[in-house]
């Protein structure tokens, strides 16, 4: 409870510091909270249509996104995994692959899929499949010995020991993967949508700065901000249950 | 030498594949161009001093951005790592700016700094010092107390502990993180080069590619070059950490 006092006044103040400076400073670029708070009440409060045609299609294609990646991800990840050849013959170009930044094979997608939502979403799955299928990889090849000779002692069913003991092995580290990737979707919804759309977060920020509206701009950031805290807070909820039955709880990793 | 060769054997699959398709006729042509044209384009690309020049304002501001993002995140983290206080009292504040993505910050960015390449530095270093300060605090955190209470009985003082003990400990997870920074931070700068965030660069130069004639050769040519300069740094780090902290 200390701690928790102690965090969110040095928020508070610090907030309380900006509006202060913001009020002195009088610059445009820099305005102050109150002024933010009340530009996102007018554009999204006020104007509701804006949730639904900007914000919502924006979260909507960074989870799909997401939601692909992971799947493509875990599942290949799970099968290089249990196969050193299959890792040799892929490995080097898996580094390659994920070594290219996906912003510059946006040019590439927005040809191939005629832009919008499906050239937004190759963008995101792209980018963040990397970390998910890697830590899967390493995930999968991780399985206890003993869990392997057991099963193969057993003649379990080829899709019991898939899902029944390597994916519950290998998910601390797929969650892991599965964080980074989450963030890195949204950075890349951004990306893919502050080139040739018209709808978005990304475009409206886009927007805000080009009719030197800064107020809204910064409502923009902070609305990104606080969707990249709302979406780790809740997989961490998730991670923190599904991986409940792990002996030693790494809860404070994440502080 | 067995997995080198079939290393070798996926890649050139990956690029027979590649060449067919783009070849056939399920993909628009001017979409993929396939790799005998790319590398083509990429070979006579890599005579042309102009396109050298692009390279190297990256890798130079990606250099610097690096630099300055271990020295702003190591000792931050030093700091953050080994004072609870502190760390309690600013988790809130880097809870909340960690998730804003850098690109977000693209707009600002160009307002304030300009079209130079402090912009795409300035964002590129805000990318990068977050996976190298998490992971110079979560190496301290698993900082083996015997060694600590060790060189405190000795007499080391507060400051000599974080320094001849607590940093040397860290310093296989400082490299991992710097090795994750480095690829986040060429991700970034390249955005923001096709952003516009910049008048040289090798985003600028895929982006006028696209945009000026369409030559979708150039834009994979320097796709390509990005993704090798990827695996440069990659490699090159993770070679750092396993001579330099072998223990």
């Amino acid at each position: 409870m200390n701690r928790f006092v102690q965090r969110w006044t040095v928020f508070a103040v610090l907030i309380v510091v900006w509006q202060v400076l913001g009020w002195l400073a009088d610059d445009p670029f820099f305005p102050p909270p109150s002024q933010i708070v009340t530009a996102a009440y007018e554009w999204w409060v006020l104007e509701p249509q804006n949730v639904t045609e900007h914000i919502l299609p924006s979260v909507g294609r960074l989870l799909s996104g997401w939601a692909i990646a992971c799947v493509i991800g875990v599942s290949l990840g799970l099968l290089l995994g249990r196969s050193d050849r299959a890792m040799e013959y892929a490995g080097p170009l898996l580094v390659f692959l994920r070594s290219i930044p996906p912003p510059a094979l946006v040019p590439v997608f927005l040809l191939l899929f005629k832009g919008g939502t499906s050239m937004q979403l190759a963008t995101i799955v792209f980018g963040v499949v990397w970390p998910v299928l890697l830590n899967s990889v390493d995930g999968a090849r991780s399985v206890d010995v003993t869990k392997v000779d057991t099963s193969a002692v057993f003649g379990i069913p080829r899709w019991q020991w898939v899902l029944g003991v390597v994916l519950p092995a290998a998910s601390p580290k797929i969650f892991a993967g599965l964080r980074v990737s989450l963030s890195l979707s949204l950075v890349l919804m951004v990306i893919s949508e502050l080139v040739a759309t018209d709808n978005g977060i990304g475009s409206q920020l886009m927007q805000a700065q080009r009719e030197f509206d800064y107020t809204r701009m910064w409502a923009g950031i902070v609305l990104l901000g606080v969707l990249g805290y709302g979406l780790n807070t809740a997989l961490l909820a998730v991670e923190r249950r599904a991986l409940a039955w792990q002996p030693r709880s790494r809860d404070e990793q994440h502080a | 030498m067995r997995a080198f060769t079939r290393g070798l054997l996926g890649i050139a699959g990956f690029l027979a594949l590649w060449e067919l398709l783009g070849r056939s006729t399920l993909v628009p042509a001017e979409a993929l161009v396939p790799p005998s044209v790319v590398f083509g384009e990429l070979a006579a690309q890599l005579v042309d001093p102009v396109f050298l020049r692009h390279v190297v304002a990256t890798v130079l501001a990606l250099l610097i951005a690096i630099v300055v993002a271990i020295a702003v995140a190591v000792p931050s983290g030093l700091v953050l790592g080994s004072v609870p206080a502190v760390r309690h009292a600013t988790r809130a504040v880097v809870e909340f700016l960690r998730p804003i993505p850098s690109v977000a910050l693209i707009p600002l960015a160009l307002v304030i700094l300009g079209f130079g390449p402090e912009t795409k530095i300035t964002l590129a270093v805000y990318a990068a010092v977050w996976p190298i300060l998490f992971n110079t605090i979560y190496a301290l955190d698993e900082l083996d107390p015997l060694q600590v209470e060790t060189a405190r009985v000795f007499g080391t003082g507060r400051v000599g502990v974080l320094f001849r003990v607590a940093l040397p400990s860290a310093l296989p997870f400082v490299l991992t993180g710097i090795r994750l920074a480095a690829t986040t931070a060429l991700i970034v700068m390249v955005s923001v080069e096709l952003m516009a965030g910049a008048d040289i660069g090798l985003g600028y130069f895929i982006m006028e590619a696209r945009s000026g004639a369409g030559r979708m050769d150039q834009v994979l040519a320097g796709t390509v070059v990005a993704g090798v300069i990827g695996v440069l740094l990659n490699n090159g780090l993770e070679r750092v950490r396993r001579r330099w902290v072998a223990w």
